[in-house]
């Protein structure tokens, strides 16, 4: 069967486990994206950017305090995070009466103006930095670096946690809540709008930490997410807007869907998804794990 | 009394000859319009580096020569993207009264400038774009391919590595004009030199990860893995080979087109031992370490890359032809002026322009130090060899350029 389709077993298999790993990239991204959307309905253009901050929140944390990758993992999104908290209250807010599509002008313009700060400041060709765990171990059908191994299993335990947290706690069921009857919610004594600037700001944590998984591994430069951030939103409406559980399974799908262009017509590969996405809004325009509105 | 007269004389011409000249100027001013990536991937191996590049040369003509009084640079963004690139150029050349489009990465968006200026006849100094297409079938008798090109990169790369026991290839290309030049020219040499490609794949421009390709490299088991991309796919590709063991597995690295900001951003422990071609390196000469101490204050702390400096460079030359000719309006005149003259300026040193628009210079074949041997910042290259200008370019008859064949 294999020899019909002109590619080697083993390469196929090397293949398929790349597009996963790629696929852990986009769920993560997406995911910030569709948790936002989900609990606020605001379109983050923004995403991107504040992707391409934690990945220099990194490099700075390394860079001028001397903290390793270990100690950005945990406070790069924290940080970032808590400037999304400022863009929240700043401007965000201001916005959830009106249509959609203001926020999403808003955002987007926000993401022209940070990556235009930091071009200015860091310039186009990025900055250094080093693979905290190098090596890897060869799987008989791909050599597998230890570090994306590691990227593989840590977003898995993030995005299930993060869809656990909203799907079964109590908190996550105040959240689901307050999307769908703010004013009852804060007739119950939930203080709505800070819920609302948290998880904006955890959404924007998702987003940093997916950049410090990816400071080792990609060129860390001001457009780093612009490039990427279309893709996610197709990502994000393939899966149905703000469904969290679509936008994980999604990612990693489109990952492989992705990675197997990547063998049999390369040229295609950053095209293929967005075909799938023109044909699932065709055939479903709620997405593929969306509910109608 | 006499001495006197004869300076009076003297004065009164160059006055009447400036102002014969003024009247031949197109709109009284020589109008220099940079373009290239402001903003994208290539925007510091290009972009406003470029722009003080144009503007330095003017400064030091101006300081040698009686210059012209209205020399104005002007500078746009392309994006990257040829429709941009090309609506610049025609406003530039119909509304703005530009006379000359300097730098231009990205071989497609200069492949369109090309057809544009030739259309209008105006001149195109090509530093950014690599595509030797401009220099052969698409050559014209207004542009000029200043600083390198596929062929020369190919050339000084490909054949030190296939000489040296690299004799099996696997490209990993980017998929638009300049990918698909370097790719086959670097191809013709490993062919030419006895070697062989096993595979190529292209991937969608810009790209970020490049995992899979790699892998279809490893895959092949071809000692080097050509990378025929430029700036952050370059990156791109390089860490992730790392990151994969490409090189510890026996397998080596060809970067193709490598610039030093490239360098700066992979850093020295991941760039070490790879092997490429450049026009130019800051450090190996006086003028040139110079120029460079400088470049970076204005610059973010960059040093020059070669783009910068072949900027430079044509800007230089291009005013020489200028001021003889009294004149900017005719576009091929000017190109056939400066092909005439012999070229020469502080950065490249003497040189030549060929028929075909071809400008000669020396190459060099660099090697990325190991962190122990940089002596500081951006002290980044050792030079492996120096190819004579002669050998360093394709031979004019090969290059099917229209202007010569007649």
């Amino acid at each position: 069967m294999f020899e019909l389709i002109g590619v080697a077993p083993q390469a196929l298999f090397g293949q398929l486990l790349l597009g996963l790993i790629n696929g852990a990239f986009y769920a993560l991204l997406s995911l910030g994206l569709a948790v936002i959307f989900g609990l606020m309905n605001v379109i983050n253009f923004t995403h991107g950017a504040q992707y391409m901050m934690g990945a220099f929140a990194s490099w700075m944390l390394l860079q001028y305090l001397g903290i390793p990758y270990w100690g950005a993992l945990v406070l790069a999104p924290i940080l970032v995070g808590a400037t999304g908290i400022v863009i929240e209250r700043l401007f965000i807010s201001r916005l959830y009466h009106l249509d959609h599509l203001y926020g999403l002008l808003l955002t987007f313009g926000l993401a022209l103006i940070i990556e235009g700060l930091f071009r200015q400041q860091y310039g186009s060709s990025g900055l250094p930095y080093t693979n905290p765990i190098p090596g890897g171990t060869n799987l008989g059908f791909m050599f597998l670096p230890y570090y994306r191994a590691w990227v593989i299993v840590f977003s898995l335990v993030v995005c299930f946690g993060t869809w656990f947290m909203i799907e079964k706690t109590k908190l996550g069921s105040y959240l689901r809540a307050a999307t769908e009857r703010p004013d009852l919610v804060q007739a119950f004594g939930i203080n709505v709008p800070r819920m609302i600037t948290l998880t904006y700001g955890f959404g924007v944590g998702l987003a940093a930490l997916a950049g410090v998984l990816a400071a080792p591994i990609y060129s860390v430069n001001p457009v780093m997410g612009a490039n990427l951030i279309i893709v996610v939103f197709a990502v994000v409406v393939i899966g149905g807007m703000g469904s969290i559980l679509g936008s994980i399974v999604t990612g990693f799908g489109l990952g492989i869907v992705e990675g197997l262009t990547k063998v049999f017509y390369p040229e295609a590969s950053n095209t293929v998804i967005f075909i799938i996405m023109a044909i699932v809004l065709m055939l479903r325009p709620q997405g593929l794990f969306g509910t109608p509105r | 009394m006499k001495r006197e007269w004869k300076a009076l004389l003297a004065a009164v011409a160059i006055c009447g000859g400036a102002g014969a000249a003024q009247a031949q100027y197109s709109d009284g001013t020589i109008k220099i319009g940079v373009m290239n990536d402001q903003s994208g991937l290539y925007a510091d191996l290009t972009g406003q580096g470029s722009v003080w590049s144009a503007k330095k040369a003017i400064e030091d003509f101006c300081k040698t020569t009686k210059c012209h009084d209205k020399i104005e640079v002007v500078f746009a963004d392309h994006q990257n993207k040829p429709d941009i690139g090309s609506n610049v150029v025609r406003q530039w050349y119909d509304v703005d009264k530009v006379d000359v489009v300097v730098d231009v990465p990205t071989s497609s968006v200069a492949l369109a400038v090309n057809n544009i200026t030739k259309e209008k006849n105006k001149v195109f100094l090509v530093s950014g774009a690599a595509t030797s297409d401009l220099s052969g079938k698409a050559c014209t008798a207004n542009t000029v391919h200043w600083t390198y090109d596929t062929w020369a990169l190919a050339n000084g790369t490909g054949n030190a590595i296939v000489k040296t026991g690299g004799d099996t290839w696997f490209f990993i290309t980017a998929d638009y004009a300049f990918g698909h030049a370097l790719e086959r020219d670097t191809e013709a040499v490993v062919l030419k030199t006895g070697g062989k490609v096993l595979g190529k794949v292209r991937h969608p421009f810009p790209g970020q990860d490049f995992s899979s390709f790699l892998l279809q490299a490893q895959t092949s088991k071809a000692k080097i893995i050509g990378l025929a991309n430029a700036g952050g796919d370059t990156i791109n590709s390089i860490k992730q080979a790392s990151e994969f063991g490409i090189v510890a597995g026996g397998q080596n690295l060809a970067g193709l087109l490598v610039f030093i900001t490239d360098v700066h951003a992979l850093g020295l422990k991941t760039a070490q031992g790879l092997i490429f071609t450049e026009a130019w390196y800051w450090d190996t000469s006086d003028a040139n370490r110079a120029y460079a101490k400088e470049f970076a204050p204005a610059n973010k702390g960059n040093y020059p890359t070669m783009i910068h400096a072949g900027v430079y460079s044509a800007v230089t030359h291009y005013l020489k032809a200028v001021h003889e000719l009294k004149s900017d309006t005719d576009g091929a005149a000017v190109v056939a002026k400066m092909k005439s003259m012999p070229t020469d300026d502080k950065l490249f040193g003497k040189g030549t322009i060929r028929p075909d628009g071809r400008k000669i210079h020396d190459m060099y074949l660099l090697e990325v130090k190991k962190p122990a041997e940089s002596k500081g910042a951006w002290d980044y290259y050792k030079v492996r060899a120096t190819i004579p200008a002669a050998e360093a370019f394709r031979p004019m008859e090969q290059g099917d350029c229209p202007l010569v064949k007649k």
